[in-house]
């Protein structure tokens, strides 16, 4: 535990002005420096809203965020501003994410000035660059808008604008839902390359348990708000401990024909889901 | 082995917009009776224009250039726009991909399911009423009598292609197009929902052509598949056969680009370069063929 990087405790958060229903109740979830967390889950399981509340987006009802000894949660926005730096986002959909009237170069180089990585707009650039270099895209794309790229090549300037700013965190939510899988293999293999080239710790928000597999060491199983199973993915996946895991796991389609796959386990469903 | 249901042969197709791009070539499938047969290939590969092509919603930047689809003895593409309404709805239906656009917001489920049945199968109001109330415990909906009075934003999302399959299925059509049915569910209302289409499918014989990007579910719920690449077959056959032995490298590659939850450090081989340039080599020397070399079939 002394390797946590981000540690959160006893999330509750709920929506609305007069706190409505809960949508997290009482989440705990850490994930270590350098370490890639995978956080599963089917539509309205919170896994977002968990995501959001780690980046301090929203604010828990209860509850703490502990990013390297500091809690998010009770910061103001003066003493939360140097942590920004350090914890990023990548967005499920880059081409809502990506301002269509700015360059990629402006999108690139405005946050890394911003957040005083470069004192200048030339040092900037050369950041720019490397960066670009590295995750497969040219130095022209500077030059171009998100409109002009393919998706694949927009999900890699989101992934760009993330690590340009040498950040110890990211959040990845449903970064390649939208991809074609030899596209959204390219995306996994630079993500999983860099986060062992930066030490880059990794929470990776997916509602797909096999990509998850593929590059996460742990994984976090939510259900309605609350974690249900928690573990290193070669044993949830080999042997889970809970019966919604049991039941998603079972649920993916592997590509192997498999005739009995279809009936096997409708009766379990029927009990299991609402 | 009897005559297919749905036989395409030759299908060719343009897009006007993109300097007459060809998006299909020479695409040959065809569907038996009671055959499941899925159409996988990436985005751009053409899936969802054969299935358009098929129930005649060509966009209007793309001209079909050459082929037919046989269908019951007739041409599909020679059919007046009369014959093709008689045809669609009745013979051939669609189970569209994303449930939430394809009901009307404005209109309760039971006025939605009956229009067909009132239209395409001449029954009146009150049969057409009860035939949907039954439709609806065939896909089982347990509440059908809530169901039949809701509005559409008030049922999940799967309920509402519960619903959308049960209007499919139920005007007893030949043929049914899903066209990624299941992209948009949770993958536990995935499971079900195949399920669903599998069991009602060998009920009455339908034929199912199943456009899908997943091979996943298409070894799950197809006979026989097709893969596409840029509007060209470059691998058809038994989806066993196919899956366990692709002999095409794009199939290949394709499944070495799936991840899978049952083995490490899968899903992170994109297609090589040197594979996508013979690819594109391939289908150029296939195109300059076609421009210039007799029609062969």
């Amino acid at each position: 535990m002394a390797d946590d990087l981000l540690v959160a405790r006893g999330l509750v958060v709920s929506y609305g002005r007069h706190a409505g229903p809960a949508v997290l109740h009482g989440v705990d979830i850490h994930v270590g420096k350098g370490e890639t967390v995978g956080i599963v889950g089917e539509s309205g399981s919170g896994k977002t809203t968990l995501g959001r509340a780690l980046l301090g987006l929203v604010k828990p009802a209860t509850g703490s965020v502990v990013f390297d000894g500091n809690d998010i949660t009770t910061l103001d926005e003066r003493a939360r501003r140097p942590l920004r730096r350090r914890m990023q986002m990548i967005f499920q959909d880059p081409m809502s994410s990506l301002n269509p009237r700015h360059t990629i170069g402006r999108i690139l180089t405005e946050p890394v000035l911003l957040h005083g990585v470069a004192r200048d707009r030339q040092t900037a650039l050369a950041l720019v660059y490397g960066v670009l270099d590295r995750v497969g895209l040219s130095r022209e794309t500077v030059d171009r808008y998100s409109y002009e790229l393919s998706g694949g090549q927009r999900q890699r300037v989101g992934i760009a604008r993330a690590v340009v700013l040498r950040p110890d965190f990211v959040l990845a939510d449903e970064i390649v839902s939208g991809l074609d899988v030899s596209t959204q293999a390219q995306v996994l293999r630079l993500l999983k390359e860099l986060t062992g080239e930066m030490h880059l710790a990794l929470a990776f928000i997916s509602h797909d348990l096999s990509v998850v597999r593929s590059i996460c060491q742990r994984v976090v199983v939510m259900r309605e708000g609350r974690v249900v199973e928690e573990g290193p993915c070669e044993r949830v996946f080999a042997a889970p401990q809970a019966a919604y895991t049991r039941m998603l796991i079972d649920a993916i389609p592997l590509p192997t024909v498999d005739p009995g796959w279809l009936t096997r386990g409708a009766s379990v469903e029927a009990t299991t889901t609402a | 082995m009897t005559a297919p249901r749905l036989s395409i042969e030759e299908l060719s197709a343009i897009s006007l917009r993109d300097g007459d791009r060809p998006i299909l070539r020479r695409v040959a499938l065809s569907v038996g009776t009671g055959e499941v047969h899925g159409l996988v290939g990436e985005s751009g590969a053409g899936k969802s224009t054969i299935a358009k092509a098929i129930l005649g919603i060509i966009p209007s930047q793309v001209k079909v250039t050459g082929g037919r689809i046989g269908f019951e003895g007739r041409d599909l593409l020679s059919l007046s726009a009369a014959e093709l309404r008689a045809v669609l709805g009745r013979d051939i239906a669609l189970v569209p991909q994303d449930p939430s656009t394809a009901l009307n917001p404005s209109r309760r489920i039971d006025a939605q399911m009956t229009d067909g049945l009132r239209l395409k199968r001449g029954l009146a109001m009150k049969e057409a009423r009860l035939r949907a109330r039954a439709l609806l415990e065939e896909v089982q909906i347990r509440d059908p009598d809530r169901v039949l009075v809701s509005y559409p934003h008030q049922l999940s999302g799967g309920m509402r292609q519960r619903v959308l399959i049960a209007a499919a299925f139920g005007l007893e059509p030949k043929l049914v197009i899903a066209d990624e049915p299941t992209t948009a569910l949770d993958v536990t209302v995935q499971k079900q929902i195949l399920r669903l289409i599998r069991s009602l499918q060998e009920r009455h014989g339908t034929s199912v052509l199943f456009v899908s990007h997943d091979l996943g579910v298409v070894a799950k719920i197809c006979d026989r598949v097709t893969v596409l690449y840029m509007g060209k077959v470059v691998e058809q056959g038994a989806t066993v056969e196919v899956l366990a032995a692709p002999r095409h490298a794009y199939t290949k590659a394709l499944l070495a680009a799936n991840p899978r939850y049952d083995r490490p450090d899968t899903g992170l081989e994109p297609t090589p370069p040197e594979l996508i340039a013979a690819l594109r080599a391939e289908i150029a020397a296939f195109d300059a063929n076609a421009g210039t070399g007799p029609r062969d079939g």
